[in-house]
């Protein structure tokens, strides 16, 4: 039974347990991929008939000159440039005071976790009303400090800072969770040694703790760089169906949605998914890359 | 006073500060829930009203169908994770303990699933279910969910730490692998199986994207879809509004403040698949 030859009839008994998985996994997964891909280079399509016309790289190329794709690719990266370092930076404090006070680390650690398993369309309302102009809390608390108010959901200007504050506090409680992994299972021995040694605890910090969960940290990072590519239910929320004054929220998802769901521009549309794909293939990519060569373990 | 212990205070009074940010929203949310709409809109704002109007929950239960996307969000959470668990635990099985031709080419196959964005897929998805004329049903909402790579690749690993040996002591006891899979190895388990559970009830439940998609009949509304659109039915009342989104965050709340331990176990084990 060990070392036995595989034999059609076991081939066939296996697949009957994986067939539910493959079939369903066909048909919304893999075909959808192909389709997209085919979708986004046809020159025109009719819905009612699930029919192509001409093949080329228009809808690309659409891409390529609109103005507001543009303006969804780079507010795309300006939201993973202020979301994953702030998070990652803050979760890594976080989890480190939190193993100082080993007591307590339960009962914080099932705060700071809540936001995380809550739906992020019910909690951006509530945040909508705490970023209101007139009376949310936000602006109250800036009067106390005599910083005039701002138009959190209003102003153009802080469209980004806005989705950019919710999306951190929303998502902290994962990266706590695994930091607070990677840190327990750093042997106690080295810090033991290194203090015999006299190291100071910012040395022990950069020359133990870090290279030690640095494949943490980076699988961190892709992962929060990977989600905030997606990002979409907030500004839904936060701008009522747009995507903020002056489309000053639109992002590639957005952008998606808009073109896909409102505007039934299903090629475009399919473009923009084929560009969502290979960025977040590279990102994976480089995961991969750098965590053979350069993370420490 | 030592500076070390300084340094502590100090330290102690960061974390308190976060977590009550992190608590915040969620009591304002309540707070606001229970105060009339002058109370909401009183400057400076009232941390609780003096005399809150529990009320209001129900009010705001019925100014739209609420009762109904409950049962609609049951139905699908129910329903997607028992689908997903069953096919996942299928093919967790065969990829981990059965022998068979193309087992490498198959899992690379459906691995690629996993890399891709799946907002990228709802074109396609939304063409597939308005051709078989599933928009706004139950199954629009379950199928595309009933299987999951990720849950297979999890759970794999799981079925993995188990010895080959308990698997062969069971075929030699003269049970079949379906018997094997039931009594011995989802038993064995158990504990990442009910960890993907909630993980998968959890994600279930606060899907947004596609059942907004899927249902432009008001019926068929999940409840973060109908939260999302309850401003349209009640403007600017913001305290019926807040008592729209507990009803979508308190289950989730109360779920994970008694099923913790499994949620962070979940979290660990498949945020650390990389």
């Amino acid at each position: 039974m060990i070392n036995q030859k595989i034999s059609w009839k076991q081939t066939l008994h296996a697949l009957l347990y994986l067939a539910p998985m493959m079939i369903l996994l066909s048909i919304f997964f893999l075909y959808p991929i192909i389709s997209t891909f085919i979708l986004s280079v046809f020159k025109k399509y009719n819905f009612y008939t699930n029919a192509g016309q001409g093949i080329g790289f228009d809808n690309f190329a659409y891409l390529w000159h609109d103005p507001m794709f543009h303006q969804a690719v780079k507010n795309t990266f300006i939201f993973v440039l202020g979301v994953v370092p702030a998070s990652i930076i803050i979760s890594l404090g976080i989890a480190l005071l939190l193993n100082r006070f080993s007591k307590v680390r339960g009962f914080f650690q099932t705060l700071y976790f809540l936001p995380y398993v809550t739906s992020t369309v019910a909690i951006a309302m509530v945040w909508t009303w705490i970023y209101h102009s007139d009376y949310g809390v936000l602006n109250f608390i800036l009067k106390l400090f005599h910083l005039p108010p701002v138009g959190w959901l209003t102003d153009p200007h802080y469209t980004m800072l806005t989705l950019i504050i919710f999306s951190i506090w929303k998502n902290l409680g994962l990266n706590i969770i695994l930091f607070l992994v990677a840190l327990n299972s750093v042997p106690k021995q080295y810090y033991l040694s290194a203090s015999i040694d006299g190291a100071t605890p910012w040395q022990q910090f950069t020359n133990i703790t870090v290279p030690l969960i640095s494949p943490t940290t980076f699988l961190l990072t892709i992962n929060a760089m990977i989600a905030s590519f997606k990002v979409f239910d907030q500004i839904y929320v936060f701008y009522h169906n747009t995507a903020g004054p002056n489309n000053s929220g639109m992002t590639i998802v957005y952008y998606l949605y808009q073109k896909f769901y409102v505007e039934n521009n299903y090629t475009v549309a399919s473009a923009a998914g084929t560009v969502l794909f290979v960025i977040i293939l590279l990102a994976t990519l480089l995961q991969n890359y750098v965590s053979k060569h350069y993370v420490h373990y | 006073m030592t500076k070390r212990k300084l340094a502590n205070i100090l330290f102690f009074l960061i974390l308190v500060l976060g977590a009550l940010i992190m608590v915040f929203p969620f009591f304002w949310m309540i707070s606001t829930s229970v105060k009339t709409p002058s109370e909401a809109a009183q400057v400076p704002p009232m941390l609780w009203p003096k005399h809150p109007h529990w009320v209001n929950f129900v009010n705001a239960f019925h100014a739209a169908p609420f009762g109904r996307y409950l049962v609609n969000s049951l139905i699908v959470t129910v329903c997607t994770t028992a689908a997903q668990m069953f096919t996942s635990i299928l093919a967790a099985f065969a990829f981990s303990k059965l022998k068979f031709w193309g087992k490498n080419l198959i899992f690379m196959i459906f691995l690629t699933t996993m890399m891709v964005p799946i907002e990228m897929l709802i074109i396609p998805n939304y063409v597939t279910l308005s051709e078989t004329h599933l928009m706004n049903t139950y199954l629009a909402l379950i199928l595309p969910w009933a299987a999951s790579f990720f849950t297979v690749f999890t759970l794999r690993q799981a079925f993995n730490a188990v010895p080959p040996q308990v698997y062969y002591a069971a075929k030699i006891d003269g049970a079949s692998d379906w018997k094997y899979l039931w009594t011995v190895l989802v038993p064995i388990c158990r504990s990442s199986i009910v960890a993907m559970t909630i993980l998968e009830v959890i994600s279930s439940w606060n899907d947004f994207m596609w059942p907004m998609i899927v249902t432009n009949d008001p019926n068929m509304r999940t409840l973060p879809v109908a939260v999302a659109s309850f401003t349209n039915d009640v403007g600017t009342n913001y305290p019926y509004m807040m008592a729209a989104a507990t009803f979508v965050i308190i289950p989730m709340i109360i779920l994970y403040v008694i099923l913790e331990k499994y949620i962070i176990q979940g979290i660990t084990k498949g945020g650390l698949v990389g």
